[in-house]
């Protein structure tokens, strides 16, 4: 778990900055480059800036929630390989249903188990490396 | 005149009676019968025309004027109606097989007996007078015709009880009526030979009435002409004639006449008899309507004139003016004439004697006798014998006694009061009937314990107003009675009831028993509620015609019964002989063969109730068939759908309407309630939701955060406070957020304590807002401060007004403008109202949003529009505290522009008692 992929980019978005606080650490830690967002349209900017492989994307959020964002980027066939995981209080089916829908990869409910997170991270990172 | 000689002459013409009545039933026998005839039928009905119209009459002309005619009037006048009830009645009577007034009133509402017993009671009572002015009647013309000189002192000296000729007279009566009148025991086929005979006297006094007439007119006067300007001559007469009504002859006694004649006519006991049970095609109705009248005519026709005659015959002696009609003749030496005249007065008596004792006896042996033997067991114990003999012995029985009460009353009347109106006293008497029997068959609702009020209130007030007073011994305490009361309570005067004056006392008695009797009836029926058999019986009577032809096929009897024992029973009445006849009749009719060890059907038990009702009342027939019926009586659901199909279906449709409206109703309320619930489930569901997400959001944080120093050992001594730091605010978060919860519910449910003081809203305001400015530096808002110098105190609760402006202050920090915040508070006094408005510039609020904003969780429902941070319950909360402060709060925004919140508190409405808090 240590700095191996210092290219690989990952956006954090939630409206919850100690939320945002925790996963920062984590990723920093695990390695991974980086930005972060507190709502839908700061997200999207921020994708645009910094070109993210991977999202980690709160649903429920101010002026643009994460479905939202999820489908707007899908439309951009620039970032149709941009891997999105969802990471969300609201855990039922329809909502799962929802996420997988708007174009998200991965479906996680908060409050989330942070081995978990940097290891479905990781292992993402890891296939798409190779 | 020798007395043998008007012996003889009596006894032939009663023995010449008996020949018509033979002769008639022979004819019957041979199948032609004579009393099938519409003119024999309006004969027998002029049973009404007794000695009183044959003598009275005159008399009654001679000293009263025109007045003797209100009583032929009355039935003349009403005689067009009798289609619509004389008719039905006689329908109503033949299928039920009735045979007196009283069956036909215990009948109607529903067999009681106690209904027959008390008309049968009221008609003995009624009647009984009536009668002994026929006694009375034959005695004087018998005396009168053989002793003529001696008349008058004999009436003014009065009469020992054996030379009294009414003692002999009401005897031989009662013999000749038992010959004549109870032969058979049942009235199956009718009494044919009294009929003719009747309709034979009725032609008798007619004749008799008109060669007398003739004779005044033509032989004595030289017709009308001459003898009425002969009498006009006559000082009293004249004024009789020609001056304005004296006091009997005012329009209103004129009506009470007419109207207890229409009833008498129709509800006498004999005119019932004749009228009804020996009827024997109601269409002889439509005839008589118009024949009957005629006779009347006829016979009223030369009364004037021979009460006129009379007058300047006998110009001293007007008081024996009832005999003018025997007096004229025999003063005149025509002596055959005299005997004719007689015959004819024997004929009016004897007619209606006889037809009145013995429709008074059956109903006597019918519906009171027969009852109380029935009720004490007597004839049940003697199973085995016939009693049907026995029967006819208690019949002829009260034939003699009503002659002997009737002699009895004649000679124990004071002779100087009141004869005259006699013949009226009895018939104000049976004029009671008339609201049973035409409620009885027109109106459904009339039920027996109204009938049995109105009859018996009706009875005491007659028996009060003309009876009581009438058998008063002359003297000091009659009069005493009579002008100051019962008592001396004057509103018991028997000639002014209540201080009704000025009435003369036959219009004062009708007046008020009629009007205590309907009263009664009708008042009582609509309070009380009748039996199945009565609303099945009601039902019958007043819709006979409609009923008519299904009523002989429909069950009323449910229950099974053997042949033996109806046989039994049958023959215990009717006789054994008789009983086969009406069984083998039945089973030819029928085409069947009758077993007896079989069970018999409800139609077998039906006839056998009638075969019986004709021989011994309805009432008491119901009653021992029902002892051989192995089945209770009929149930309410089975009667009604025997006979009420009609009546049945309206009222279930009715009662489905009702039922369907009121499941409208429900489903209505239903509706409303499951809508109501719905709300309340997603409100429900929203707020477990939001509840959720908001814990689940601190929760998350507190977890990840404090996993990263629980794994990093190694963690910057900065970053772990920081983290811990954060953790700490999470863990104050949700307790804030429990709080909020159990407050929000706590308001809800009226459980919250408040504390209420004078306040301060200035204080609250600016101090709540100088704790944000910390805040506020540190975000780069500008907070702009708007406050008056002083503003009044209100009463409220401190620490929840705090928080009211603490939750707009801390949303309007968090709405606005990221960059170049911007929040103003103005507090200011309008309009008696402290208004408070916090406004911001930041995101604002979708248009959909806002009239919702202040419910529960209801802003968090639509989540695409973006959520505001916090629990949700903030601005519910908020809203909550002002209403329960009187006060109003209200937002205005637009997107992207900002919201405005204002909150309006009231100065004067003081809160003063917390249970007063409740907010829908």
């Amino acid at each position: 778990m240590s700095a191996t992929i210092p290219q690989y980019r990952i956006l954090i978005v939630d409206d919850e900055p100690n939320i945002v606080l925790a996963i920062e650490f984590l990723m920093k830690q695990a390695g991974y480059e980086v930005a972060k967002a507190y709502n839908g349209l700061e997200a999207l900017e921020k994708v645009n800036e910094f070109k993210p492989h991977l999202i980690i994307l709160d649903v429920m959020m101010p002026h643009m929630d994460g479905f939202e964002v999820a489908r707007t980027l899908r439309q951009d066939d620039s970032y149709f390989n941009t891997k999105i995981i969802f990471l969300t209080a609201q855990g039922t089916d329809r909502d799962m249903a929802k996420g997988y829908g708007s174009g998200g990869d991965i479906y996680l409910t908060k409050p989330f188990d942070n081995k978990e997170l940097t290891t479905i991270v990781q292992e993402i990172t890891e296939y798409e490396l190779n | 005149m020798r007395a043998w000689v008007v012996l003889i002459v009596s006894f032939s013409y009663l023995a010449s009676l008996f020949g018509v009545a033979y002769w008639a039933d022979k004819m019957r026998a041979k199948g032609k019968s004579l009393i099938r005839n519409p003119i024999v039928y309006a004969l027998s009905l002029a049973v009404y025309c007794t000695a009183w119209t044959f003598y009275g009459s005159v008399g009654r002309a001679a000293t009263h004027g025109i007045e003797f005619l209100a009583i032929y009037i009355g039935p003349t006048l009403s005689a067009p109606l009798w289609i619509l009830i004389l008719r039905k009645i006689i329908v109503i009577s033949r299928s039920q097989r009735i045979n007196s007034i009283a069956d036909f009133i215990s009948s109607r509402y529903g067999k009681s007996s106690t209904l027959g017993g008390l008309v049968t009671i009221i008609a003995i009572v009624a009647i009984i007078p009536y009668i002994s002015l026929q006694l009375k009647a034959v005695s004087t013309s018998f005396e009168l015709l053989t002793q003529q000189n001696s008349f008058v002192t004999k009436v003014l000296n009065g009469e020992s009880f054996f030379a009294d000729k009414a003692f002999y007279v009401a005897v031989i009566l009662g013999l000749f009526t038992i010959f004549f009148g109870t032969r058979h025991l049942e009235a199956p086929e009718h009494h044919e030979g009294l009929v003719a005979a009747v309709a034979f006297e009725s032609i008798v006094k007619l004749l008799a009435f008109l060669a007398v007439g003739i004779f005044v007119c033509f032989f004595l006067f030289d017709g009308f002409g001459d003898l009425f300007s002969q009498a006009m001559e006559v000082p009293d007469l004249h004024e009789m004639y020609n001056s304005s009504p004296s006091s009997s002859l005012r329009p209103w006694n004129w009506f009470w006449l007419n109207l207890i004649s229409m009833f008498a006519i129709l509800f006498l006991p004999r005119q019932f008899h004749v009228a009804v049970v020996e009827n024997t095609n109601p269409n002889h109705v439509k005839k008589a309507i118009w024949l009957f009248p005629l006779y009347l005519l006829l016979i009223n026709i030369f009364v004037i004139p021979i009460a006129l005659g009379g007058r300047m015959f006998f110009p001293a002696t007007p008081g024996i003016a009832d005999t003018y009609v025997l007096q004229l003749p025999l003063e005149n030496g025509q002596n055959l004439l005299a005997l004719l005249v007689y015959i004819g007065g024997l004929s009016a008596s004897t007619s209606m004697v006889i037809v009145a004792t013995i429709a008074l006896s059956i109903m006597a042996s019918n519906n009171l006798i027969v009852p109380i033997l029935l009720r004490t067991s007597i004839i049940k114990e003697s199973f085995e014998r016939d009693i049907s003999s026995r029967l006819m012995g208690i019949r002829r029985l009260v034939i003699i006694s009503i002659l002997m009460i009737a002699y009895a009353y004649f000679s124990s009347l004071g002779q100087n009061r009141s004869l005259v109106s006699i013949g009226l006293i009895s018939f104000v008497g049976v004029a009671q009937f008339a609201p049973s029997v035409l409620g009885g068959i027109f109106w459904r609702g009339g039920n027996r314990k109204g009938a049995i009020a109105g009859l018996l209130l009706g009875f005491i007030v007659w028996g009060f107003t003309l009876p009581f007073v009438s058998l008063l011994p002359d003297g000091a305490t009659a009069d005493s009675i009579l002008e100051n009361g019962v008592f001396g309570w004057g509103i018991f005067r028997p000639y002014a009831l209540m201080g009704l004056e000025g009435m003369d006392q036959i219009s004062h008695a009708t007046f008020w028993s009629l009007f205590v009797n309907l009263g009664a009836y009708v008042f009582v029926s609509l309070l009380t509620s009748p039996s199945a058999l009565e609303h099945s019986q009601a039902n019958l009577f007043v819709n006979i015609y409609q009923l008519e032809r299904t009523y002989q096929e429909k069950p009323i009897w449910k229950g099974k019964a053997y042949l033996f024992d109806i046989e039994n029973l049958l023959a215990r009445f009717l006789g054994p002989r008789r009983t086969e006849t009406i069984l083998n009749q039945y089973a030819a009719e029928k085409g069947i063969k009758l077993t007896k060890t079989k069970e018999v059907d409800f139609e077998l038990i039906n006839h056998a109730e009638k075969q019986l009702a004709g021989a011994i009342g309805a009432a008491s027939a119901r009653l021992l068939i029902s002892s051989v019926v192995k089945e209770e009586p009929p149930k309410l659901r089975e009667v009604m759908e025997a006979l009420d199909e009609t009546h049945q279906l309206m009222r279930y449709s009715k009662e489905l309407e009702q039922k369907s409206d009121e499941l409208r109703r429900a489903s209505e309320k239903l509706q409303l309630a499951n809508a109501r619930l719905k709300e309340m489930d997603k409100l429900k569901n929203d707020f477990l939701t939001t509840v959720t997400h908001e814990l689940r959001t601190p929760i998350t944080s507190i977890r990840a955060l404090t996993t990263i120093v629980h794994d990093n050992k190694d963690l910057d001594e900065a970053k772990r406070h920081e983290f811990l730091g954060i953790v700490i605010k999470e863990c104050e978060r949700i307790s804030r957020l429990i709080n909020q919860v159990l407050d929000l519910e706590k308001m809800e449910s009226g459980h919250a304590e408040w504390n209420l003081t004078e306040v301060d809203m200035l204080e609250i305001v600016s101090s709540t807002a100088s704790s944000i400015k910390g805040i506020c530096k540190e975000r780069n808002i500008k907070l702009i401060e708007n406050y008056p110098d002083s503003i009044p105190l209100i009463i409220g609760d401190r620490d929840r007004l705090v928080q009211v402006v603490m939750n707009l202050l801390s949303n309007a920090v968090k709405f606005c403008d990221h960059e170049k915040g911007e929040i103003k508070v103005t507090l200011e006094l309008k309009e008696e109202k402290i208004q408070l408005m916090v406004q911001d510039n930041g995101i604002g609020l979708k248009k959909e949003v806002l009239p919702y904003i202040f419910d529960k969780f209801s802003q968090f429902t639509d989540l695409k529009s973006g959520r505001p941070h916090g629990s949700g319950l903030g601005l519910s909360i908020t809203w909550r505290i002002v209403h329960l402060h009187k006060g109003s709060i209200s937002v205005e925004s637009k997107e992207n522009h900002g919201a405005s919140f204002l909150v309006e508190l009231p100065l004067e409405k003081k809160i003063k008692s917390p249970s007063r808090f409740s907010v829908p």
